[in-house]
């Protein structure tokens, strides 16, 4: 494999490692089953590029993408908590609302940015090559929110969501407006989901509707992943273990289709998707099997 | 000082299963006063309970706390006036946080959550205070996951979570029910130290009637949705079990052949 397509799959792994801790968010924390990922992904790029194409500053473009994703998130808390559709379903009725609303906001199926100014823009006159520097601000980016989502999080109000999530009666008997909790928390999640979007539709150079199918999947793969192989014991390691998942994941991804020996090609993608997130649920349950003929069965 | 006056609570009105769990309810219970509550299964001890909590769907009479009306108040909206520990020692705190999340949890009931940390540095000494009255050698697990304690610990923590913040009423449903019998006198030696010291206004859900009577100033037997009776001072002194079980069969109008009714 080269070094610009590892780099390439870094710089990739990096962004999906905001789709993951979106995913996380909704998935772990509040024990939101969460779809609407594969429209606000494609939601934020579009956004984003529409106002880029449209010459507003590129840095408002993204925080609008984001905010429109929060805006997502917030009609899916909406579909399940005032209306009492099941979470998933209230969730794959946004996902595919969003699917015109995108195509809507863009006008067309898909926007170029060749050419136009970016947040990525400054980093392609210095005398480094781009596809170094790209990867190395998305990595500086990405732990920086993760530092935020780590400190929201352990804060007073970030350990209300996780009590929402992980026991909603006891978290009302302690004052908690668990309804607020989803709101706040699926709005936080497609808010991280939507920006990676806009930064993934600006490092690649277009948008397009079609960007999000399967964005859950890999978002999923990455959390599950990196729960697999970190087993984290706090915030903070759930969501390394978030940004670790995706970044192997890509890895794994870019592996599998450069070796020559597996004959694999692109279109083949989706595939060693689903065996990577199979394997990943599976390990735990490998695991102990393996455990239990070594130590033989355990008392309880 | 805690109002009820005439409550009424009836679980799917106007279907088949229509259910008047609460019949009509008058309680007045003072400040500072320790209540135990009896009654057979159904007798609607636990809706009373869930009626003050805010869970039960309240159709007809009013709760009022120090004369403010707080029927129409959901669970949230109450917390910051009742705090509450549950039958089931999992259903009063989450398994999946450590016993100091637990607790700030608790620290923060009723209160508005902001982004301060929720563990900060004053609080946890706090906690360690708090968790070494209890001799079970949880000070030095503050940060391990509460799925690892084990039933009693964790309910004494839940009742320890329960008193962390100042209180209107403090509801117990058969907290110690769940518990092995060293256990269940532990916790309940806990508890009455807590309401004696702070000197808490609370309603215990029971269902052995040796309980009833050891533990707080009055009791009040349930049986259909209805006070049955409602005792205390000398008269209630002077009871013992046999006394009490002759006076529900006196008000009930039967004989209590049910042995979710702990004798003992």
């Amino acid at each position: 494999m080269s070094s610009i397509a590892l780099l390439g799959a870094l710089e990739i792994g990096l962004l999906f490692g905001l789709v993951a801790l979106g995913v996380y968010l909704s998935f772990r924390v509040l024990q939101f089953p969460d779809l609407t990922v594969d429209g606000s992904f494609p939601l934020g790029a579009a956004v984003a590029a529409t106002l880029i194409v449209h010459s507003v500053n590129p840095w408002l473009a993204t925080l609008a993408a984001a905010a429109a994703g929060a805006l997502a998130g917030l009609t899916t808390a909406w579909l399940h908590l005032r209306l009492g559709i099941l979470h998933l379903l209230a969730s794959i009725l946004t996902m595919i609302a969003l699917y015109s609303i995108n195509l809507r906001i863009m006008g067309r199926p898909n926007i170029a940015l060749l050419g136009e100014p970016t947040v990525l823009s400054p980093l392609q006159d210095g005398s480094i090559p781009s596809y170094v520097l790209t990867p190395l601000a998305f990595a500086v980016a990405v732990f920086a929110l993760k530092w935020l989502l780590d400190r929201f999080l352990n804060a007073e109000v970030g350990l209300a969501l996780r009590a929402t999530g992980a026991n909603p009666r006891m978290a009302r008997a302690q004052g908690i407006r668990t309804e607020r909790a989803i709101l706040l928390g699926l709005a936080l999640s497609n808010a991280l989901v939507a920006l990676a979007g806009a930064l993934f539709a600006q490092s690649q150079g277009s948008a397009d509707v079609t960007l999000g199918v399967g964005v859950i999947v890999v978002g999923l793969a990455a959390v599950i992943g990196g729960e697999a192989l970190l087993n984290p014991r706090s915030v903070a390691w759930a969501t390394t273990a978030c940004i670790g998942g995706s970044l192997l994941y890509r890895l794994l991804v870019a592996l599998a289709l450069n070796v020559e020996l597996f004959g694999l090609q692109a279109q083949d993608l989706n595939l060693i998707t689903a065996v990577l997130v199979a394997s990943a649920l599976a390990l735990p349950r490998w695991r102990a099997g393996r455990s239990l003929r070594r130590n033989g069965p355990s008392d309880d | 000082m805690i109002d009820i006056r005439h409550l009424q609570v009836t679980f799917h009105p106007g279907t088949p299963l229509e259910n008047p769990a609460l019949r009509g309810i008058d309680l007045h219970i003072p400040s500072g006063q320790f209540l135990t509550v009896i009654g057979s299964n159904g007798a609607g001890k636990s809706t009373l309970l869930n009626a003050l909590a805010g869970e039960a769907p309240i159709s007809g009479g009013s709760i009022a706390f120090d004369g403010q009306d707080v029927t129409r108040w959901g669970v949230a909206q109450r917390a910051a006036a009742v705090a509450r520990v549950f039958q089931d020692p999992l259903a009063g705190t989450c398994g999946e946080l450590t016993v100091e999340e637990n607790l700030a949890l608790a620290a923060a009931r009723g209160r508005r959550r902001g982004l301060r940390s929720a563990c900060h540095r004053g609080l946890r000494a706090e906690f360690q205070a708090r968790l070494a009255q209890l001799g079970l050698g949880l000070e030095n697990r503050l940060a391990d996951r509460m799925s690892l304690l084990s039933g009693g610990q964790r309910q004494a923590v839940s009742l320890l979570m329960a008193t962390l913040r100042p209180m209107r009423i403090l509801l117990l449903d058969e907290h110690t029910a769940a518990l092995d019998p060293r256990m269940a006198d532990r916790v309940l030696a806990l508890t009455r130290t807590l309401v004696a010291e702070r000197r808490l206004t609370a309603l215990m859900v029971t269902h052995s009637l040796r309980q009833a009577l050891d533990v707080g100033e009055r009791t009040v037997m349930l049986h259909q949705g209805r006070v049955a009776f409602d005792i205390a001072g000398p008269e209630r002194t002077r009871l013992d079990v046999p006394d009490l079980l002759r006076l529900f069969e006196d008000r009930a109008g039967e004989t209590l052949a049910d042995d979710a009714l702990l004798l003992g």
